[in-house]
């Protein structure tokens, strides 16, 4: 065994893990871009109670519909205006932030991990389990996603927990599918059965073993869904099925400004913005991220 | 003679395929009556081409995968009839080295932890016990010490080969399957693994399972051979009669289709035709008749049994007749 | 006139730690009927080589050459319009992975016909003729009704033939397998070599032969070229090269091969591996792992050194008994 390596072979240290991915992330100017979007927004809502200007639930009743400070009749008491009833809608998008924030967060939580525990189940059982847990999720596949939602919130009533609930079953198919697929390509590799065959339980196979290479597309997926939870949760809010007023959410904040659209767009247009703004963020660095973690995309 | 760390007696492996809605259901006899004995420190080569069942036979072996029929036996204990715990021991005296280099080694772990992982999973000894363990091991398969805390992806496919060796040792395994170990891998490292795997055979008194394809490899190598065609031993025994007196027209085309570096081996101009024949529902009869230069109308109606021509075992009616 | 004649080719790769030369002051000539055997190990830039050649080499590579000539036609001086007319009809390829090589959503006949219409190599209506003709050339049964047979429908070696024949269709006068049997079983490799020498022979092609297995190299070339990271290291006919390996490395491949170790209990091994992009040595790129370094091998690099019949770039090339001259 004396053929182990000279040692003025020895190579020259490789870039780390995360510095191959950054270079490669960084080079997709628009993921950067919502990535920057997202750490502000991160930001705005952790320091909510710092910057916000005024309560979000406060009615000032002597500035009802005031428009914001660059129009005519604006002041810097609300620099965006207040809305019907004489709220900041500055403080009240801040606040929102924050919801949609936690709203994005429990429901990508709470999908990805039933979703990958549910995908990594089917892939390892395989047979009636497998078939089984797919058909369930070809079915709530076969509604459209809000229409569905929609459903659910109807039979567990209204609130924003429950809609967090009912967006979360709705995307639960697409983490499903995803950690299925990927754990059956990590199965069919030899260190699975290398693992296995050192006498690993099905336990330890499917989390230390298989998750940990299959966590890539669903990162992805999971940044994607970030976004689709807080959509489907804003437009859930719009429908005054989730989030009840005074509860500064984005979609509420839009449904309850509808009919003022032609004498204060303010009170509609910003709410708007954020969510816009908002989902675009997520978008843009899932996908630079996908850009950047699949290896079938790299030059 | 040394003892018998495997004995397999007639194991065969059958899966079923297609049914689905419309279609009819076939039965793929992957493996189809194979017997052998392994004894300590010794190497038996599984030669055949892709489809042969080599691959079917090696899960076999480290008991992935049960036989559909015949026993299979490790160190003297039955497999078939040993309880769960009694089985799960006997699994671990089974350990398996595989082709290919960058698929083998999990990712996502470091050189250290993929070597001190058998021995996590089956409790032995304690952190700085386990972690000493695989610092030697690294060692002896001939990789510098601070590769330790290394990633897979920052070695080569020969380094990769000698990592996956010495994980495959950490259990202290009687036997190791090797499934094609140094195919991936280019001339001048291909060498230095095969080294290695006999240094480590002669220290640990290791018996071999070796899987290949390349029979330059296997002269090398092995003790004793088996040629597999179509799940069946065509022809079977110690390494220097097959490769001096080959009887079954298999192995005769084998030997004349691996390329040599020998001026004299390229007078042989043994016929080469055919391919492999679907193994859904396969003739009656001989498996290679249709390629067969020697066939006759018995070897298309009647199966030919394994038996001893020439010092080994051989399976085909004319293996008299030929060589 | 040479059918080939390559000078000085090197081939750049511009990569995050700067630039990274694949292939470096490689020669190749070759006559019209020879077959040439580029040999070499992974990574040794023989597939790069044969790609600068057809033009494939995709940004951010970058190719350059004293000479690059393909029967007196300037390779490097060609508009991408006239060298897609020459390559495919009058330089063709055989690939390593039959399987992914042939597009799976196509009958194998249809592609055939597609390379002869591309270079209206035969009327319109005898397309279907000459396809039939192809595939029966290069030995698939019942040619006419495996014409509308999918990829996917063929075996491994089948699907071969079909490229084989995909690469002839036009007769060309160059033919380039790029390890055309490395994934194919022994009895179909055997099978798919003797074809390629057979088809060689009857056209009086060129044959560049890209393999990395000596056995290969043995029993089908007339003439061998041995690569090291990137670099031509020695050149030699077939038989000398066998009996009298003038580079070190050579000889040492050699030896490391099993079927050369006949018993002997170990193989002589080459120590160490082939140098990557960031650990290339001075000198000599092959001295880390010679047998017979000498202080001019560290500091520097040998240029291709004539002994008898070869060409070995080494500054001390083996004699006749494997010692350094």
């Amino acid at each position: 065994m004396s053929e182990a390596v000279a040692p003025r072979l020895a190579a020259a240290p490789m870039p780390g893990r995360f510095a191959i991915f950054w270079r490669s992330f960084a080079e997709n100017r628009g993921a950067v871009m919502g990535l920057g979007l997202m750490v502000v927004l991160v930001i705005v809502a952790a320091l909510a109670d710092l910057i916000a200007p005024h309560s979000p639930i406060e009615q000032y009743r002597a500035a009802f519909l005031a428009p914001p400070v660059w129009q005519e009749g604006g002041s810097w008491t609300f620099i965006l205006g207040t809305d019907d009833v004489g709220r900041d809608i500055l403080s009240r998008l801040i606040y929102g932030a924050r919801l949609s924030l936690v709203i994005g967060l429990s429901v990508v939580a709470l999908s990805l991990t039933t979703g990958t525990v549910l995908g990594l189940t089917a892939a390892f059982a395989g047979g009636v389990v497998d078939m089984f847990i797919m058909r369930v999720m070809d079915i709530i596949l076969v509604f459209p996603s809000l229409l569905l939602a929609i459903v659910i919130v109807a039979i567990l009533g209204p609130g924003m927990f429950n809609a967090m609930l009912a967006v979360a079953i709705v995307t639960l198919p697409g983490f499903t599918r995803l950690s299925r697929a990927s754990a059956l390509s990590e199965l069919a590799r030899d260190y699975v059965t290398a693992t296995r065959s050192a006498g690993a339980s099905t336990f330890r196979l499917m989390f230390d073993t298989v998750l940990p290479n299959c966590t890539a597309p669903l990162i992805v997926q999971a940044s994607l869904g970030f976004s689709t939870a807080i959509l489907d949760a804003a437009a859930l809010g719009f429908l005054g099925l989730g989030a009840q007023p005074p509860t500064p959410e984005w979609g509420t904040m839009l449904a309850g400004a509808l009919q003022y659209y032609q004498r204060a767009w303010w009170v509609l247009a910003f709410p708007g913005f954020a969510i816009l703004l908002t989902v675009l963020a997520f978008n843009l660095f899932g996908d630079g991220l996908r850009d950047a973690l699949d290896p079938k995309l790299k030059r | 003679m040394s003892t018998a760390l495997m004995q397999a007696t007639d194991l065969r492996r059958h899966y079923p395929v297609g049914g689905g809605l419309f279609g009819k259901k076939g039965l793929v006899k992957a493996v189809d009556g194979v017997s052998f004995t392994l004894r300590e420190g010794e190497t038996l080569a599984i030669v055949g081409e892709s489809g042969c069942g080599k691959s079917t036979l090696a899960r076999m072996a480290t008991l992935l995968e049960p036989p559909t029929e015949g026993e299979l036996a490790i160190d003297g204990h039955p497999t078939a009839t040993a309880s769960a715990t009694a089985r799960r021991d006997l699994r671990l005296s089974v350990q398996m080295v595989f082709q290919n280099p960058y698929g083998s080694l999990n990712p996502r772990k470091t050189v250290g932890a993929i070597l001190q992982e058998p021995l996590a999973i089956n409790n032995r000894g304690d952190g700085p016990a386990r972690e000493a363990a695989a610092r030697a091991m690294m060692r002896k398969v001939g990789l510098r010490d601070d590769q330790f805390t290394r990633y897979p992806h920052m070695f080569s496919g020969g380094q990769r080969q000698r990592i996956a060796i010495a994980r495959a040792l950490m259990l202290n395994p009687r036997v190791v399957v090797a499934d094609e170990p140094v195919s991936a891998l280019d001339v001048s490292i291909q060498a230095q693994v095969l080294n290695l795997m006999m240094d480590l055979q002669e220290e640990f008194r290791l018996a071999y399972l070796f899987i290949s394809h390349d029979l330059s490899v296997v002269r090398h190598i092995a003790r004793d051979v088996m040629v597999m065609y179509c799940g069946r031993p065509v022809e079977q025994g110690s390494k220097d009669t097959i490769f001096t007196d080959a009887r079954h027209p298999y192995t005769r085309m084998l030997l004349a289709a691996t390329p040599s570096v020998d001026p004299a081996h390229r007078k042989v101009t043994e016929v080469i035709k055919g391919e492999l024949p679907s193994p859904l529902n396969p003739p009656p009869g001989c498996a290679f008749a249709s390629r067969c230069p020697h066939s006759t109308d018995i070897c298309t109606a009647e199966r030919p049994a394994l038996r001893e021509v020439a010092g080994h075992g051989v399976a085909c009616h004319h293996a008299e007749a030929i060589g | 006139m040479k059918l080939l004649e390559i000078r000085n080719l090197a081939v750049e790769f511009a990569t995050s730690r700067g630039r990274f030369r694949a292939v470096d002051g490689v020669d190749l000539t070759l006559d019209a009927g020879e077959i040439l055997c580029v040999v070499g190990e992974s990574g040794s830039g023989k597939s790069v080589t044969m790609l600068a050649l057809m033009g494939l080499i995709a940004w951010p590579g970058k190719v350059s050459a004293d000479v690059m000539r393909f029967d007196g036609t300037d390779l490097l001086g060609l508009s991408p319009r006239q060298r897609r007319k020459l390559i495919g009809r009058d330089i063709a390829m055989v690939f390593q992975e039959p399987m992914t090589s042939l597009n799976p959503c196509y009958p194998v006949g249809w592609q055939i016909a597609e390379a002869l219409r591309a270079h209206a190599a035969v009327p319109r209506a005898k397309v279907r003729d000459r396809v039939v003709e192809l595939l029966d050339q290069v030995g698939i049964p019942a040619p006419a009704s495996r014409m509308g047979a999918f990829p996917h429908q063929l075996s491994g070696g089948m699907n071969q033939r079909v490229m084989i024949a995909m690469a002839i269709a036009c007769t060309p006068r160059l033919l380039i397998a790029d390890e055309p049997t490395t994934a194919l079983d022994v009895t179909i490799q055997k099978q798919i070599l003797d074809l390629l020498i057979g088809l060689q022979r009857q056209h009086g092609m060129g044959l560049v032969l890209i393999t990395h297995d000596m056995g290969v190299v043995a029993e089908t070339a007339q003439r061998v070229q041995v690569m090291y990271a990137g670099q031509m290291v020695e050149e030699q006919g077939t038989d000398g090269l066998f009996a009298t390996p003038r580079h070190p490395y050579t000889a040492a491949l050699l030896d490391a091969l099993p079927e050369r170790a006949m018993g002997r209990p170990r193989l002589p091994t080459i120590p160490g591996m082939v140098p990557g992009i960031d650990d290339r040595p001075d000198g000599c790129l092959f001295n880390p792992r010679c047998r017979f370094t000498f202080d001019r091998c560290i500091t520097t690099p040998p240029a291709l050194a004539s002994i008898g019949d070869a060409r070995a770039r080494c500054h001390t090339p083996l004699d006749g008994q494997g010692r350094p001259a």
